[in-house]
């Protein structure tokens, strides 16, 4: 069974379907047996990063994904603010996360060589891969996926970098370091390439 | 960089597709989730839905729609029609839409812009308007005027100063449909989409007039719209996603061409 973090926000159903259609067994669950339990773990949702650690630790989830998760090496996946709340800062509600990644979370500029950048970014954008993750198995490099984000990571080891984007500035667009994978992209929302990498994830082997 | 969207719109009265689509051979093409599973597999960026149903009482029927697209179509979907209120956003957006479309109900109440925002977030609320040129005057600098109700009601507001103040309220992107150029096939109306796209800092979506594939490279490149709304163009067979995508990105439009997977897993 692969548990979805139900930390009351964000779009967790989305992350259900996709992986009913992929034929994997899930469940949006904030009971922290049910997440020790499970074979995989998955972080998703849209929402600010402040608010969703305020609301983690009022669950008591932060300690389960530090201790038991994260720190026991169980395969885990963050999505969008799944990876922000990886580091140790994020500069968006000027949050303390789980620290689990060094580095930060920092805001898209506003402006770009005096033109101005939306932000948040919304669509779809490419992701270069930088190196042959088991995730990427059957994407093409430099696919589409598709994005919804003011803020990106900046690691302090440049290594746990498997994929970058640009957007204004080249970003880290997905992370991983052993069992743990988080994409700043939407998996769930990104068609056929979205799905495969999702399903990849499932069938990561420990 | 980001790609320029294309956005198929489907018109669903009583849970049924308005506007047919003649060309397509095994797919009931009154039925949203078939043609939503269509566009999808042929490669549309995102999709929206129109619910043009008149009656109340028969609304709960969207919601199913909605809620069966959702298993099946994996792109972002948004859903709009007769939200007047964060209990009708909220609806939607649980059966698995990802954006609402607030329309004349944010005209009426334009409080319910930032509510939503505020409960949702603003990624979710797109602030659509109708607008139609009836000519410059002291209340109405641009010309542009905001219509709802299907076009059957005039506000006064100036389209261009609704945009901005959409933007504050906190929408997440507008989508701007031109009244006149709707259903005309003579192309978006630029002027228009080029005027509110410069005025605000959020994505802008050009609709209404698509005939050609050139109208879109008009819209993003002059309009500087970051995506377009298509119908007719699309529905009646005439230029095919995949076409329209190959002629955008052949002149230098990023487009986003869907990965060809060794295994399918659509």
């Amino acid at each position: 069974m692969i548990a979805i973090v139900d930390y009351r926000a964000g779009n967790l159903t989305s992350v259900a379907r996709a992986l009913e259609h992929l034929g994997h067994r899930c469940e949006i669950t904030d009971r922290p047996e049910r997440i020790v339990s499970a074979e995989r773990v998955i972080l998703p949702g849209v929402g600010a990063a402040g608010a969703t650690m305020d609301n983690l630790r009022a669950l008591g989830l932060d300690r389960v994904l530090l201790d038991e998760v994260i720190g026991k090496g169980k395969p885990f996946l963050g999505i969008c603010i799944g990876i922000q709340i990886l580091f140790d800062r994020s500069e968006e509600d000027d949050a303390r996360c789980l620290g689990v990644i060094g580095g930060r979370v920092a805001r898209f500029p506003n402006q770009l060589d005096g033109r101005p950048l939306k932000v948040p970014q919304i669509g779809w954008n490419r992701v270069r891969q930088l190196t042959r993750h088991p995730v990427f198995t059957e994407v093409p490099d430099n696919t589409h996926f598709y994005f919804v984000n003011s803020y990106y990571p900046i690691p302090d080891d440049p290594t746990v970098t498997i994929a970058t984007c640009e957007y204004g500035v080249r970003f880290t667009a997905a992370i991983a370091r052993g069992n743990l994978v988080a994409t700043q992209f939407h998996l769930e929302k990104s068609g056929a390439a979205g799905l495969r990498l999702l399903d990849n994830f499932c069938r990561l082997v420990n | 960089m980001l790609s320029k969207r294309i956005i198929p719109c489907l018109d669903v009265r009583d849970g049924r597709v308005t506007k047919g689509v003649e060309f397509l051979n095994n797919v009931d093409v009154g039925d949203p989730v078939a043609m939503a599973r269509f566009y999808y597999e042929q490669g549309a960026d995102e999709l929206v839905f129109y619910d043009i149903t008149a009656s109340n009482e028969r609304r709960g029927i969207m919601i199913e729609v909605v809620r069966t697209v959702a298993r099946e179509i994996f792109i972002p979907f948004s859903v709009g029609g007769g939200l007047r209120n964060l209990d009708d956003m909220r609806a939607v957006l649980l059966a698995g839409a990802e954006k609402v479309s607030i329309d004349s109900g944010a005209v009426r109440d334009p409080s319910i812009i930032s509510a939503g925002a505020k409960a949702f977030g603003s990624q979710c609320i797109v602030l659509s308007m109708q607008v139609k040129r009836t000519g410059a005057r002291p209340e109405l600098p641009s010309g542009f005027e905001v219509v709802i109700d299907g076009g059957r009601l005039f506000t006064g507001k100036d389209a261009i100063e609704w945009a901005r103040e959409g933007e504050r309220r906190g929408a997440g992107e507008l989508c701007v449909n031109s009244i006149d150029r709707d259903g005309t096939n003579a192309g978006y109306d630029l002027e228009l989409t080029g005027a509110i796209s410069r005025a605000v800092s959020i994505p802008v979506i050009a609709s209404g007039g698509a005939g050609e594939p050139e109208h879109l490279r008009e819209a993003f490149v002059s309009a500087e719209a970051d995506a377009a709304i298509v119908a007719s163009i699309i529905h009646y067979g005439k230029h095919p996603i995949p076409t329209l995508k190959r002629y955008l990105a052949q002149r230098g439009v990023e487009m986003r061409e869907p990965p060809r997977l060794e295994r399918s897993i659509n």
